[in-house]
């Protein structure tokens, strides 16, 4: 057993993730016979959202990657980053984002879905930037964050319309229902939603340049996020909804085609970079398009050739990302031109790592040949889109195994230059993790049963849907076209290899002709972004309290008219003088006239402060009206209020100097648009009172106020039990507000930090 | 600050009384007219008065505390009263009652009672209350 560093959290940060993988192993046996195991409990029942968890094949298969994976990673953390000041709130980063990923695999219900898928997006975000000191950092964390978190944003607007589509939230009872939900009317709607989702967490073209950013983290969270889970998200969520929105003429073109581009696309970058670690982020790109590709082909063999490959890749691209941290560990540097011969130096390091770039190469007899096979027969065997998807599979076969001679042939072979001659092997802690995941790649090949039964062929049935797939993995079983096509991988694979030099040089000029740039593009995209947002805050949000008025004013005003006209809200509109004013004695006229009178001082006078005192008379006014119509409490606190406001004002104005008003010029506009709201809210009142007010709500209070509420009064139980998270709410509000204006106040002055003693 | 004797002297015996009516006014609130905000209001007034009297130096120091940090202090009260319920397997925010001393054999009977609603109804007076004074001590020391 290594020891561990990183004190306790290094501890927790491993055992928990172990854990979990061990709880996993229970499901196996159930899950492999074909049975799904529900787990849940009710969380906002009256919303349908249930905190429910679905175990079958497809979730079984990434728990395990996730949590199994995790525990090397984080094995591998603890020398990797356990002397890092800030490492145990990496560890924690890390297993939010553990449990966040579980979640989303596990999750049974769309809403819980999302919150974990989102769980994900943040915790990724503060892992990416976890180097926090480094400005490219925080702009690859927060690129990411971005994109993400829109496509995060469609697909909660997809999950809700297919949830109304389906009439529930819980995915194993809409997998039920793929052909009601294709022939729905929404279908399109949310397919697009879904895969903007999809393919901003899976990185697939034209979203995928956030991935090969998003190196900027630590490596052990390149091999955990960037290869073996947060990236296969996307993935995962394509998979599990192929039962549903699956099998469809946009459903096969989008992701056959966005798949196919995205793989070739990310194959060719990936062989043009001298970075190892950027090799391996673009071999990862180039995955996750195989897999968008075989999921969107859809067939029984497609679906089967993406599920070995997904195991295939998860294996040995976490064992190559954590191999070049060793690497870039023990030597300072991952440039492919300076690393030679390092094999005499770092045996098990290069043991492990060659084992995992074999799988990728596809060499018999490791899992990743069985892979490759499995995807070319897969793509032969198409009726439709056959040439391109076989045709962008092999020109991604051909280039993977030249980039995993990139990654581990060309530093590990040769002779070891003067520079590395100091050179040693790494700590076991980090050698353990790619050293087990290579030899699984191994294992997985010569003995296909085991991953056959337990992992692939429950994760088949899942997304495929049905359990009549029949699932036999074999190394070799006869020469067929796929095995000739797998030779021809090998021999013109190793030439290019050979001509690695020449091909980057090419690709170079190639790339750097082309005119269309995505990551400056995005740069673009966000100053676009900010101007807009600068022109809009120019336009609103003047500084002159006037201009705010006349834009809340003229906002309300539209929304009322607008409203009114649209909606016919208000039919025939009676405005019944005589019943209005009858039975009105003279108490209520003399507030009226008083009312009336202070208004008319308020907007007559020149004076500043006899303008606060006369809008004082007004809402004094209005108290009175509260008191003759008996709402005691309302009227109080409109008395408080009032007097606070006027105090408050005539304290500001004491210290101005100026109590003239100005912009004399601009009072018929005013005056015009006070008239113009004054009527719309009386027509609003007039029209509300000549219906019937619903009083039902309002009865149910007054009967079960004493009874259920102990209180009397019930406006107040109102506000403080029937409807208290209301007013929670309206008092956060108070404090927030009573918070921004402290801070604007202090903030005009930052000298005055410090208050008092001095004056 | 307004340099008055009259002023001054009433502040004294206005500020007590204010502070007492407003504490008064949230208790009685849940069956008489009253409650956690108007009382809040009041006592706001109170310090409000010794502010304009004595400047609003003075009146922080009467105060002790950060009117913001009574504020924040009253805002989890209020969710303190709020998530106590859940305790007890009721929703959030339902109304958890303890009638002390009171008489089982007669329902009319109520003792003396206590309730979480109680609670919840001072943290909204010392949301108010620090939430006002807040503002007010800022705009006063501003100008």
């Amino acid at each position: 057993m290594p020891r561990v560093y990183g004190g306790p959290a290094g501890w927790i940060s491993v055992l928990v993730p172990a854990a979990i993988f061990v709880w996993f192993l229970q499901f196996l046996a159930p899950v492999a016979a074909g049975e799904q195991v529900l787990i849940g409990t009710d969380w906002v029942p009256s919303m349908e959202i249930r905190l429910s968890f679905l175990i079958d094949g497809l979730s079984l298969t990434f728990g395990l990657l996730i949590s199994g994976i995790g525990a090397l990673v984080t094995l591998y953390s603890t020398r990797y980053l356990g002397n890092h000041p800030e490492y145990p709130r990496f560890v924690l980063f890390l297993l939010l984002f553990m449990v966040g990923m579980l979640g989303l695999v596990l999750s049974d219900n769309l809403i819980a879905l999302f919150v974990f898928w989102e769980v994900t997006t943040i915790s990724s975000y503060l892992l990416i930037g976890f180097d926090s000191d480094s400005a490219k950092s925080r702009r690859s964390a927060l690129q990411a964050l971005l994109l993400t978190g829109t496509g995060g944003l469609a697909l909660l607007a997809g999950m809700i319309l297919l949830g109304n589509a389906a009439g529930s939230f819980e995915l194993s009872e809409i997998l039920t229902m793929g052909d009601e939900i294709r022939a729905h009317e929404h279908y399109v709607p949310i397919l697009i939603l879904f895969l903007a989702g999809a393919f901003t967490k899976s990185a697939q073209f034209p979203f995928h340049f956030w991935l090969p950013n998003a190196m900027a983290a630590p490596t052990p969270v390149s091999a955990y996020l960037h290869s073996a889970t947060m990236v296969k998200a996307g993935v995962y969520l394509m998979a599990r909804m192929n039962p549903t929105l699956g099998g469809t003429e946009p459903w096969f073109w989008a992701l056959v085609v966005a798949g196919g581009f995205t793989t070739v696309f990310a194959s060719l970058l990936a062989v043009r970079q001298t970075d190892i670690k950027q090799v391996l982020a673009y071999t990862t790109l180039m995955a996750l398009g195989a897999l968008t590709l075989f999921i969107g082909a859809g067939t029984s063999s497609a679906i089967k050739a993406a599920m070995i490959f997904l195991v295939v890749h998860s294996l040995y691209k976490a064992a190559l990302f954590l191999m070049i941290g060793i690497v870039d560990h023990e030597t300072g540097t991952r440039e492919v031109d300076r690393l030679r011969g390092l094999a005499r130096k770092m045996p098990v390091t290069f043991v492990a790592g060659a084992l995992a770039a074999i799988s990728m190469a596809g060499i018999p007899p490791f899992f990743g040949f069985i892979g490759k096979e499995f995807l070319y027969k897969a793509g032969l065997e198409l009726e439709v889109a056959s040439l391109w998807v076989t045709g962008t599979i092999f020109a991604a076969s051909v280039l993977m195994f030249m980039a995993a001679g990139i990654s581990v042939a060309r530093p590990f072979l040769g002779r070891t230059p003067e520079a590395l001659a100091a050179t040693h092997e790494g700590p076991a802690a980090m050698w353990v993790g790619p050293l087990v995941l290579g030899g699984l790649s191994l294992w997985f090949g010569l003995f296909s049963d085991l991953p056959e039964q337990w992992l692939v062929a429950p994760a088949t049935w899942a997304v495929y849907g049905s359990t009549a797939v029949e699932v036999d993995l074999y190394l070799f079983r006869e020469v067929n076209a796929a095995f000739i096509l797998s030779l021809v991988t090998f021999a013109v694979g190793f030439v290019l290899y050979l001509a690695r030099d020449r091909i980057r040089a090419l690709l170079s000029r190639i790339i750097e002709a082309n005119p269309i740039k995505f990551d400056p593009g995005w740069d673009r995209v966000l100053d676009g972004l900010k101007a807009l947002a600068e022109w809009q805050t120019r336009l609103l949000q003047s500084g002159v309290l006037q201009r705010y008025m006349v834009i809340t004013f003229v906002t309300l005003a539209i929304g009322m008219g607008v409203t009114i006209w649209t909606k016919d809200a208000l039919g025939p509109l009676v405005l019944d003088l005589a019943a209005t004013f009858d039975g009105l004695v003279f108490m209520h006229w003399a507030v009226l006239v008083f009312i009336t009178c202070g208004a008319l001082l308020t907007a007559y006078t020149s004076s500043r402060m006899t303008a606060v005192a006369s809008l004082g008379v007004v809402g004094i006014g209005v108290a009175l009206i509260f008191i003759m119509f008996s709402a005691p409490d309302v009227a109080i606190t409109q008395l408080l209020v009032e007097t606070l406001t006027v105090v408050l004002v005539a304290v500001a104005m004491l210290k101005l100097p100026n109590l003239k008003l100005r912009n004399e010029e601009r009072r018929p506009g005013h005056a015009a648009l006070s008239l113009v709201v004054g009527a719309l809210v009386t027509v609003v009142i007039v029209a509300v009172v000549q219906d019937d007010i619903d009083r039902r709500i309002t009865d149910y209070f007054e009967i079960a106020s004493w009874p259920e509420a102990y209180g009397r009064n019930i406006v107040n139980v109102i506000l403080v039990d029937f409807r208290a998270l209301d007013t929670f709410g309206e008092i956060a509000v108070v404090v927030i507000a009573a918070l921004a204006a402290y801070a604007l106040l202090r903030g005009k002055r930052p000298g005055r930090v410090k208050r008092g003693e001095d004056d | 600050m307004v340099n008055s004797i009259i002023l001054n002297a009433a502040t004294r015996l206005l500020v007590a009384l204010l502070l007492l009516f407003s504490v008064y006014m949230m208790l009685r609130g849940h069956n008489l007219p009253g409650g956690g905000f108007i009382g809040g209001l009041i006592g706001a007034t109170g310090f409000v008065l010794y502010a304009m009297a004595h400047g609003p130096e003075a009146a922080r120091a009467a105060l002790r505390y950060e009117p913001q940090n009574i504020a924040m202090m009253g805002l989890g009260i209020a969710l303190a009263a709020g998530v106590y319920a859940v305790f007890f397997g009721d929703a959030f925010f339902t109304g958890q009652w303890w009638f002390a001393g009171a008489d089982p054999a007669d329902p009319d009977d109520k003792g003396l009672p206590i309730s979480s609603v109680l609670v919840f109804d001072i943290g909204v007076y010392l949301v108010v209350f620090g939430s006002i004074l807040t503002l007010v001590f800022a705009l006063e020391e501003e100008v």
